[in-house]
């Protein structure tokens, strides 16, 4: 199988006045195409930083990120974004969404910035998916977070990613609203075979997928299949 | 607690103090002036009118008044005229101010004179006092020689300043000082000249001014002598300075609204982002009093503190002031200062901060803890409608009481409110509009960035409306100033047009009317108008005379129609200036008729009279029955000859009179030319060019201008910093969004576009509606107040639109610069 995501030597320092904080070193891993795949560790460990560094949100000191066959670290500020853009879906903890936009036109904004022109019928079908078909025309502050994420959940599948990165998507959530949200991922990951790279602590979403990479301290501990698989 | 708060968003709250401090500045500055000319209007009136108090009287006093004057025992006196002077050097000639002076001249305060001892020299010698700048004009020098009418004498010194004179009148006509006893040899008092004798006193430390005023001054009316004390002349000139400190407070007033405008929006806005800080304060156990108190302290905090240093930066500017205006101040002004205007400013800055942020604090009393919980906007809580109505209701009192304090009138405080609400009104409506409207054409079909730009205009928690307003208010607010600068100056600006007369010959004795004209035309230049003119007084109306009118005091007549010379015409027909607006104006009589005359509105209206009523004139000692057939609406802004009291034709042609003619000298060496021919001849006839008059007004109106000028320049200061204020409150959201959208893979240069679009529509809406808005206001000042034609310029649209549209761009784009250069999972993480 191809190699969608390869990190070699990452290392990430943050500069707080005289400070160096290395929050991230010495991390090496690749994740296969199709594969889901989970980083957990417990709070402050650098999983976000990573996630971030991942999709070229931000750049490494050290290391290099090879995303769909690009280094990121060839490519401008532009170029990534146009990256993302074409093959990568963006989940947060706390959803994100564009507070002037419906739920609809939330969801079409990566094929909008695209100039694609079936945005909205494409986002009607998302939506339709994660079970808001009657909701196209309410705005964020108007739905619940469950119904908010399932709204990021459809946009983060809109553009057909062929990755999927989600930050602890449910750590805003209620147990059973979360389970929901998770089974929705799976389901919608399932169905399009997107690559999926989840952030979490909760180790029983990490088990559901194929692979588990465990940090502390900004340092890879262990990086195995899931037992169950 | 409240002081912990505010450090955490220090730099919002650093806008929010700036236009409080603006506002502020503006308005102590100008009240500071103006309190300053009082007092040294006050202090330095005795050496203004250069005496305790003087009698003053517009002919040659007859005995009972004589015996008045001398019984008070005078120190000194003068009398003073206008007339032509020559300088035989290089035969200039110059209408001037002559004071023939008698005595210790002045009391208080001194004419400098160079060389130094010429003031007092001057009356022994014989000699001549010249005011500096007409000498240094004509390249005359102490020691040449001037010619008063028929008496030439030595100039002894350069005159640089005399009580009694300012920088205006002296460009008019100049003064020149000479010895009284040589006024005879001028030969220039003849009778029906216009001349003003004046004897001046000093006050023993026992004399009672008021008391002495109120004895003395009914005497002296009956005579047609005036007495003047040097405290009512401050009161006169206070006056006179009063409607300059009006037109500065306005602006004041203007530039303290913007603040006011900067300080309700960047609160309003500033407190909708803390609603959710207070709810969980609640949450924690914080009552409502004490979550309102945090923010009610930290906001009355800064406006005492914006107050302190707005009162600071108030003094450093009128220190300015004197410098700009000193042309105009027939004195000098020192400056001093005191603690009222800081605890003025304090005040002030307290009380508007606390009130304009009352409306939006009222907010936090009625947030719910529950809303900590929510993840959505604030927007469902529910509006504490009774409590806005009070603070509302509040503001406007303020805003009133505020105005009147400013401008000291009931109805322009009134009038300034009553316009601001609607204007406001009209803004927020506009803004409202707007809204719908592109809600309601949505754009549907264009592009992303567009729609999304557009959108954003209905984002919950938008400042759509707050902005307009504000944008609006600011344009609308400098443009008014703008276009109201546009009537001011063109009421006084003098048309030169090219077939009116630029020279007036006045005081010309019938018999020298022949010789005169022919002067002129010998030049080659054309009489245009020769005009007969009759001196007399009223001297009674409606069957009172003065006396019998002083004793009746149910009748209200102006003191001034008893006392005034008036200057009257005859002619059978009425000019383009005047139009009749009661009665009917009759060309011409007979003999044996009563006489229907036409008097104009002003006196119509001091006098008492209408038409049909009976007025006798004293004409030269002959009393004169008259009608008052009809009544006229002149326009004495046009620079011709017009007349109060106009006769027909067939009556005064026998009475003693003079005649004024006028002609238009092409060139300036034509003038000087016709000026030296006349004076030369007819030592008595005073010439006035207005070709000289049109360049000191000029000049009078580009240092108005300039002043103008300036205060729009602050406001507009202020007004940016509002928009900074207001636009940058946002920027926190405006940046996580941006953000989120390069997240979903946005380019730099479409994040822009959504920005700019968003904040040009802003800005273009906003300014056009307050420069339209402006446009309308002003028509209606033009059409009511100040009864002018009012040609709009295209300046407000060619450079106040664009010009304020960009800058709200580049405010805007400013906001988001941060986007641009941070990286994305910084502020992502943030919002975590
Ligand atoms: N801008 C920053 N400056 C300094 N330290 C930072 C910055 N951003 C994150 N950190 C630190 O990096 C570490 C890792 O953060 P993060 O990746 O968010 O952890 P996790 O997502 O695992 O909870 C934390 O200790 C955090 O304090
Ligand atoms: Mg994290």
């Amino acid at each position: 199988m191809s190699k969608i995501l390869k990190i070699n030597g990452l290392e990430k320092t943050y500069t707080s006045g005289a400070k160096q904080l290395t929050v991230l070193q010495n991390i090496t891993f690749d994740v296969e195409k199709g594969q889901t795949f989970s980083i957990v560790g417990p709070s402050g460990s650098g999983k976000t930083t990573l996630l971030g560094l991942c999709a070229g949100l931000d750049t490494p000191n050290a290391g290099n990120v090879e995303l769909c066959g690009h280094d990121l670290n060839t490519l401008n500020e532009d170029e990534r974004a146009q990256l993302r853009n074409r093959e990568v879906g963006f989940i947060f903890q706390n959803f994100q969404l564009l507070p002037t936009l419906t739920t609809l036109e939330n969801v079409s904004v990566p094929l909008e910035l695209q100039g694609a022109k079936q945005a909205a019928k494409r986002g009607m079908e998302l939506l339709a998916q994660v079970g808001l078909a009657d909701r196209f025309h309410h705005y964020p502050s108007q739905l619940s977070g469950g119904e908010q994420q399932r709204v990021a959940l459809a946009r983060a599948f809109s553009n057909s990613p062929s990755i999927l990165f989600a930050d602890e998507p449910t750590g805003n959530l209620d147990d059973e609203t979360g389970e929901k949200v998770i089974k929705l991922l799976f389901d919608l990951n399932k169905a399009s075979n997107t690559t999926l790279v989840i952030v979490t602590h909760d180790l029983d979403l990490a088990n559901r997928t194929q692979q588990i990479l465990r940090l502390k301290g900004g340092e890879i501990i262990t990086n195995q299949p899931t037992v169950t698989h | 607690m409240a002081w912990r708060d505010a450090k955490a968003s220090r730099a919002r709250l650093l806008l929010f103090t700036a236009s409080i401090i603006l506002g502020i500045a503006a308005v102590v500055s100008i009240q500071l002036f103006r309190d300053n000319l009082q007092d040294n209007i006050q202090s330095q009136s005795k050496s203004l009118m250069g005496a305790d108090y003087l009698i003053d009287i517009d002919e040659t006093p007859n005995e009972r008044a004589q015996a008045i004057i001398d019984s008070l025992n005078p120190v000194a006196s003068e009398v003073n005229f206008v007339s032509m002077v020559a300088f035989p050097k290089n035969g200039g000639t110059k209408l001037a101010r002559v004071r023939g002076i008698e005595g210790p001249f002045p009391v208080y305060g001194k004419m400098e004179t160079q060389p130094e001892q010429a003031s007092s020299t001057y009356q022994e010698e014989g000699g001549a006092l010249v005011d500096a700048t007409l000498l240094l004009q004509y390249g005359i020098k102490p020691g040449d020689s001037i010619k008063v009418g028929e008496l030439t004498l030595p100039i002894v010194g350069s005159l640089s300043s005399m009580p009694g004179n300012s920088a205006v009148t002296s460009s008019v006509a100049p003064p020149v000082v000479i010895p009284n006893r040589l006024v005879a040899k001028t030969n220039l008092l003849q009778f029906g000249s216009r001349k003003e004798y004046q004897y001046f006193y000093k006050a023993t430390p026992e004399t009672d001014l008021i008391e002495l005023e109120n004895v003395i001054e009914p005497m002296l009316d009956a005579e047609r002598a005036d007495l003047d004390t040097h405290t009512s002349t401050s009161r006169r000139l206070g006056r006179r300075y009063e409607n300059m400190g009006k037109f500065l407070n306005l602006v004041a007033f203007i530039a303290l609204l913007l603040g006011c405008v900067g300080i309700a929006s960047s609160v309003h806005i500033y407190i909708r982002e803390k609603l959710k800080h207070i709810a969980v304060l609640k949450c924690l156990g914080a009552s409502r009093k004490q979550s309102f108190l945090i923010y009610l302290i930290q906001i009355a905090g800064i406006g005492i503190l914006g107050g302190v240093l707005g009162g600071g930066i108030g003094i450093g500017i009128q220190e300015s002031f004197p410098y700009i205006l000193k042309d105009f101040l027939p004195f000098d002004v020192e400056i001093t200062i005191t603690t009222q205007p800081i605890i003025m400013g304090v005040v002030l800055g307290f009380l508007i901060a606390v009130l304009f942020a009352l409306l939006s604090l009222l907010n936090t009393w009625y947030v719910s803890p529950l809303q900590a919980l929510r993840i959505s906007d604030t927007s469902g809580s529910k509006k504490p409608k009774q409590a806005k109505r009070i603070v509302f209701t509040i503001i406007i009192i303020f805003l009133f009481l505020f105005s009147y304090w400013l401008l000291r009138d009931v109805t322009y405080a009134m009038g300034f409110v009553v316009g601001m609400l609607i204007t406001f009104a009209i803004l927020a409506g506009i803004a409202t509009l707007t809204m719908k409207m592109i809600k309601a054409w949505f754009p549907k079909t264009w592009g992303y960035t567009t729609r999304q730009s557009l959108l954003n205009l209905f984002r919950p928690n938008n400042q759509t409306l707050v902005l307009i307003v504000a944008i609006g208010l600011g344009t609308f607010l400098i443009s008014t100033l703008y276009f109201t600068k546009d009537i001011l100056l063109s009421k006084t600006a003098v048309g030169d047009s090219s077939n009116s007369a630029n020279m007036i010959m006045l005081d010309v004795q019938p018999k020298q009317t022949e010789a005169i004209a022919k002067t002129i035309t010998d030049n080659e230049l054309e009489v245009i108008d020769n005009i007969p003119l009759v001196t007399m007084r009223i001297h009674s109306v409606k069957g009172l005379d003065a006396k019998a009118e002083e004793q009746d005091s149910t009748v209200q007549i102006r003191g001034w129609i008893y006392n005034h010379e008036f200057r009257t015409t005859y002619r059978d027909h009425l000019m383009a200036s005047e139009e009749v607006i009661a009665g009917q104006w009759t060309p011409e009589v007979s003999n044996d008729d009563v006489i229907p005359i036409s008097i104009s509105e002003n006196v119509a209206e001091d006098a008492n009279v209408t038409v049909g009523d009976k007025m006798v004139f004293n004409v030269q000692g002959v009393l004169m029955e008259t009608v008052v057939g009809s009544i006229r609406m002149v326009d004495w802004g046009q620079l011709q000859l017009n007349f109060n009291i106009l006769f027909p034709k067939g009556v005064l042609e026998n009475a003693p009179q003079f005649k004024v003619l006028s002609t238009k000298a092409p060139t300036e060496a034509s003038s000087a030319q016709l000026q030296r021919e006349i004076v030369s001849n007819f030592p008595n006839v005073t010439i006035i060019d207005l070709r000289q008059v049109f360049t000191i007004v000029e000049d009078i109106l580009g240092k108005v201008s300039w002043i103008i000028n300036f205060m729009a320049f602050f406001s507009i200061i202020t007004g940016v910093i509002v928009l900074i204020g207001s636009v940058r409150t946002s920027k926190h959201q405006r940046i996580k969004e941006s953000v989120l959208l390069r997240t979903l893979g946005a380019k730099n240069n479409q994040i822009l576009k959504i920005s700019a679009l968003e904040y040009l529509l802003l800005g273009i809406v906003g300014s056009l509606v307050g420069i339209v808005l402006a446009l309308v206001s002003t028509l209606l000042l033009a059409l009511f107040v100040f009864k002018e034609p009012f040609v709009p310029s295209a300046i407000p649209f060619l450079i106040f639109l664009p010009a304020i549209s960009l800058l709200v761009l580049a405010i805007g784009l400013s906001n988001i610069r941060g986007v641009l250069s941070s990286s994305p999972l910084e502020v992502l993480r943030r919002e975590a």
